[in-house]
């Protein structure tokens, strides 16, 4: 995908968003740090271009949620932010890849802490397989089938996959 | 981080990383659950030989906070009034399955030899040995300084009162130092410690030709037991020549804070007006400690066995004396 695929499946997911939802009311984004920030921002923009108004927005790290600490390093990235009561809402949570679906997990019980929404959606610009939990998105940019040691890479300019070097 | 014993282990970078996570986990504690499941089932034990209420405390409210459970030995009522000694004692607390064991010991060093007797199997922390060090209260100092200023770079910052005793004093001077500030230890001959060679630090025996040029200011609890030792004449003698009174105060920068790691003894060191103006910080100290103790608690409990930051082989400190 290169930059004009990435803003058209922006602009595609805001509208089945508006449309699964009847419009924005209760509707909250939250990106995922950190790769989810910048995509919740690119659909509060597009929902407000379409809608007339942006939705409210937060952001959530779910390091300390994490089921693999003290397996492997994990540390927070940056700080939640979420400004809103979360009791009653919508929330969609945003990321740019989702894989084996335990960042998600995480995501989910630390939602706990900030109320209890009506609903929780996931929207992601990839889905690219090997889940390890029953979790599926609620709006995909893309499905891309991918080997487990790919890596995938999700920015506004495209989406790249490439191989981890081992040094 | 497989231990955090002294100030002089960690760099820059270092002290920043866990200034950025205390961020993170301040945060925590504004959610209307404050509190994560992030070190769920890791046993924390608070092995206290000497009198703490807020280092304890903040400590305590830092591992509930990240859903960790605790053990208080308390030295009053366990078998060292028996005679048993420190390291049968580190042993068969270690026998029970701790994960992490926080120290606070009137001798320097305690930290270091319990770690060393348990070959590293244990976490260990320290919550203040001695007059060594205190690097808890320094990373809460340091980071309370860059809330409320965004960086310390070029700042110039006091550290006033009974430096000679004081652990806080010199886990302060390598967070402020190591982060690019200048730091002058202020008090009168008595109370500094007989060498300050290598100590990167200004020394002045005149709080008033210090003041104005201070960005912060980090009064030191003066202790009763300093008079019967004669090291100060009268502890209205040393209000009158190093106290932080609001005479004072209008001497200082209109936007200098005022630090104090407490307990405060209003009336001596800090005059009681001057603890409550906004410019003092103390009560934001207190509140960030449970944030950076979270961050420290994470950061040796939370990384499984590889290591994050601070040095694989942790250096020895100087101040060895007798630990039995």
């Amino acid at each position: 995908m290169d930059a004009d695929d990435v803003r058209r499946a922006i602009w595609r997911m805001a509208h089945e968003i508006l449309e699964h939802n009847h419009g924005l009311d209760g509707v909250v984004l939250v990106g995922l740090q950190t790769g989810g920030v910048g995509m919740a921002e690119a659909f509060a923009e597009a929902l407000e271009e379409i809608d007339g108004r942006a939705p409210a927005l937060g952001t959530l790290d779910v390091a300390m949620f994490r089921d693999d600490i003290g397996i492997r390093p994990v540390l927070p990235e940056a700080v939640t932010d979420i400004p809103v009561d979360l009791d009653g809402a919508i929330v969609v949570l945003v990321d740019d890849v989702l894989f084996t679906g335990r960042t998600v997990r995480a995501a989910l019980d630390a939602l706990n802490a900030y109320g209890r929404p009506r609903a929780v959606q996931l929207a992601v610009m990839v889905d690219r397989g090997h889940r390890e939990l029953p979790i599926r998105p609620d709006y995909v940019g893309k499905n891309l089938p991918t080997r487990r040691d790919e890596v995938v890479n999700v920015s506004p300019q495209g989406v790249d996959l490439g191989e981890v070097v081992k040094s | 981080m497989k231990h955090l014993l002294s100030m002089a282990d960690l760099d820059r970078a270092d002290i920043e990383q866990l200034h950025r996570l205390t961020d993170s986990f301040a945060e925590v504690s504004k959610r209307s659950i404050p509190k994560v499941p992030a070190l769920r089932g890791k046993n924390v034990v608070w092995l206290f030989y000497e009198d703490s209420t807020r280092t304890r405390l903040s400590f305590e409210q830092a591992a509930k906070r990240l859903s960790a459970d605790t053990m208080t030995f308390s030295v009053g009522s366990s078998s060292v009034k028996k005679g048993e000694s420190l390291r049968d004692t580190v042993l068969t607390i270690e026998a029970m399955g701790v994960d992490a064991i926080v120290v606070r010991h009137g001798s320097a060093g305690v930290p270091w030899q319990i770690a060393r007797w348990l070959d590293d199997r244990v976490h260990v922390g320290n919550a203040g040995d001695g007059w060594h060090e205190h690097p808890t209260q320094a990373l809460l100092d340091s980071y309370t300084i860059r809330e409320e200023r965004g960086a310390l770079d070029g700042m110039h910052i006091g550290i006033v009162g009974d430096v000679k005793h004081s652990r806080v004093a010199r886990s302060d001077v390598l967070a402020y130092t190591a982060l690019g500030a200048e730091v002058t230890l202020v008090a009168p001959p008595t109370l500094l410690p007989p060498s300050l060679e290598g100590w990167p630090v200004k020394v002045s025996h005149h709080l008033d030709d210090v003041l104005p040029s201070l960005d912060v200011v980090g009064l030191l609890r003066m202790q009763q037991e300093r008079m019967t030792e004669h090291l100060v004449p009268s502890l209205r003698e040393y209000t009158a020549r190093y106290g932080l009174t609001l005479r004072r105060v209008d001497a200082m920068r209109h936007d200098a804070l005022v630090m104090h790691p407490g307990p405060m003894n209003r009336g001596v060191e800090i005059s009681a007006e001057v603890a409550d103006l906004p410019r003092s910080v103390i009560i934001d100290q207190v509140r960030n400690g449970v944030a950076t103790r979270m961050a420290v608690l994470f950061l040796l409990l939370g990384q499984g066995a590889d290591k994050v930051l601070g040095p694989d082989d942790v250096t020895e400190p100087e101040l060895q004396e007798v630990i039995g």
